[in-house]
């Protein structure tokens, strides 16, 4: 090989005839000290004033550690418990598929009204927007629990829940894949003659319809897993059974359910992104976890 | 009309023709067959989830009711003829937003910290062993598939009450959901500085701390505090099954009818869900407009 002696890097002779790109190399690194200090301080800072002492943490992991050697093997218990959480799975299914489409149905003439190239008048917009923003502002669950004081425990609460906290979603993600849309085609509707619904109608919906498509699989996957917990505050579905085994502290059928949630979720995670993939004729690009 | 235009012979426009029809039978037999599909769907979920349509228009008044009430103290006053009556509990309030303020954040460094080491190991174009790429994969997937308040409520159990499994709940589904991101962005990053750097003599470490990183972080900033902002907003619910923050009292209030509570709690939540969107939107901006710049 060849000697390393005579080829030793000269980082001062470097630091004297670049000083400029030197020295900002070590004024970069000063910052990003500074930078890592306040992360952790303001970690620190955080665990302080929420009284959270170290002894509490060592102790919750052994105890974490038991529950998940209790855990093991999951286990269902007796046949009877497996069909009624078959059933509540598929009640959960039905509240993601209803409630996502419903607030898609519901969304989509709100959506027209808060699009800047659809609805020039910019009160409308305004009040439009600030509205969704509240109403998706408002927690699905919270939704939940004001839905079950107006028709009562059970799965159709759930469903409404969803469709409450999804029109305000569907209403922003519609209205914004609206104002990306091109507008050459729409002008050419116009010059062809057409009016401005025309132009609406022909120039901007085929356009984005592939879109909304794949926003509403990509809700309906994702409230999947938001329908498996809504289930906490009593509007139906698998986060019922879930919480109940959890508070009677029946580790093996928590695994169980966590298990058969992990599965679901997998298996429409899968048929999502096939029926994606033949809407818009491409491999998703990026789905946005949740 | 077709005096200017050029036509194909009739003989060999018409397999085109018919080929043309063939094409959109075919393509029209899809759509209808999808919508069956679909509409079959629609009615089996909807016997299962118990939908039932007349009571909700018959009982649709009881949610603008409900509105209504929330925003009436018990002297039948509007709330904002008394502000302080309504915000009576402003104090202890304003505490507890603020503790699920600190449960977000922590929650979202934690996470964040976690993804950072993890999304290299998951990076299809950095995976050094495919065995260490699918575990690090998997988990990612097991922590963001499971929905946080399922965590929360193990840790719950583990832990006992308080703000500590609510941070950890958030920090695990911050982990998965991150890992996912931070990953796809590595993925998309340039490999050439990746090769030149390794070229050199560096280990895989190195190549990664001054090839990849430099691309990559002010992405991961953005992606961070887009999580902080969902982050926010589970923050506040949280608390329904006892992991901290504001939404303990919130389920109290519901629970127990305490009507314009209700509409203070949710008032003070969307404030702070509002100013959170504006505030980590102005640092995205600045954090793209640095990007650009340089």
């Amino acid at each position: 090989m060849n000697n390393a002696g005579s080829e030793q890097l000269d980082l001062d002779g470097l630091m004297a005839r670049y000083p400029a790109v030197m020295a900002g190399g070590r004024r970069r690194a000063a910052r990003l000290a500074f930078a890592c200090f306040a992360l952790v301080a303001s970690v620190v800072a955080g665990f302080a004033s929420l009284d959270i002492s170290w002894s509490r943490f060592i102790t919750g992991f052994a105890e974490l550690a038991r529950i998940i050697g209790l855990m093991v093997p999951p286990d269902c218990g007796n046949t009877a418990r497996l069909l009624l959480w078959l059933k509540a799975l598929g009640e959960t299914l039905s509240i993601a598929l209803l409630g996502t489409l419903a607030a898609a149905v519901l969304a989509f003439p709100v959506s027209l009204l808060a699009a800047r190239n659809i609805t020039p008048a910019w009160p409308v917009r305004f009040t439009i927007r600030r509205g969704l923003d509240t109403i998706r502002g408002v927690n699905t669950l919270i939704w939940a629990l004001i839905w079950i004081n107006v028709i009562g425990l059970g799965p159709f609460a759930g469903v409404l829940a969803i469709m409450t906290t999804d029109f305000g979603t569907f209403g922003k993600l519609f209205s914004e894949a609206f104002e990306a849309a091109d507008p050459k085609q729409g002008e050419g509707v116009i010059a062809a003659g057409g009016g401005e619904l025309h132009r609406v109608r022909f120039g901007l919906i085929p356009q984005i319809l592939p879109v909304l498509l794949s926003q509403i699989l990509y809700l309906i996957e994702s409230n999947t897993r938001s329908a498996t917990i809504i289930g906490i505050v009593g509007a139906g579905g698998i986060g019922q059974h879930l919480t109940e085994a959890i508070r009677t502290l029946e580790w093996q059928q928590v695994a169980f359910l966590v298990l058969m949630i992990l599965v679901t979720v997998a298996v429409i995670d899968f048929v999502s992104s096939r029926v994606r993939f033949a809407i818009i004729g491409k491999p998703p690009s990026r789905g946005h976890a949740t | 009309m077709s005096h200017g235009l050029l036509t194909l012979p009739e003989t060999q426009l018409e397999p085109l023709r018919r080929a043309y029809a063939h094409a959109r039978q075919k393509r029209r037999t899809q759509i209808l067959l999808a919508m069956a599909l679909l509409l079959g769907a629609i009615i089996l979920s909807g016997i299962t989830a118990e939908v039932r349509v007349d009571t909700l228009f018959a009982h649709i008044d009881r949610l603008s009711g409900y509105i209504a009430r929330i925003f009436y103290l018990e002297n039948h006053q509007l709330v904002w003829t008394d502000p302080a009556e309504w915000f009576w509990g402003l104090k202890k309030w304003l505490r507890l937003i603020g503790e699920t303020l600190i449960i977000a954040y922590l929650g979202t460094i934690i996470g964040a910290l976690g993804a950072f080491v993890l999304c290299f190991l998951a990076a299809a174009n950095l995976a050094t062993s495919q065995v260490v790429r699918w575990f690090a994969v998997r988990f990612l997937e097991f922590c963001r598939t499971v929905p946080e308040l399922v965590f929360a409520l193990l840790f719950v159990a583990s832990f006992g009450l308080g703000p500590l499994p609510g941070i950890l709940a958030l920090a695990v589904h911050t982990l998965g959901a991150l890992g996912k991101q931070y990953s796809e962005v590595v993925e998309n990053a340039d490999m050439k500085p990746f090769e030149g750097v390794t070229a050199t003599g560096a280990t895989w470490p190195e190549s990664v701390r001054f090839a990849i990183l430099p691309q990559v972080l002010s992405n991961f900033a953005s992606y961070g505090l887009l999580r902080f902002e969902i982050n926010v907003r589970e923050s506040a619910i949280i608390g329904f099954v006892g992991a901290g923050g504001i939404g303990q009292d919130l389920l109290v209030a519901v629970r127990r009818f305490y009507y314009s509570d209700v509409s203070a709690i949710v008032l003070l939540i969307i404030a702070m869900v509002a100013i959170i969107d504006l505030a980590t939107e102005r640092v995205r901006r600045h954090l793209i407009g640095r990007e650009q710049s340089s």
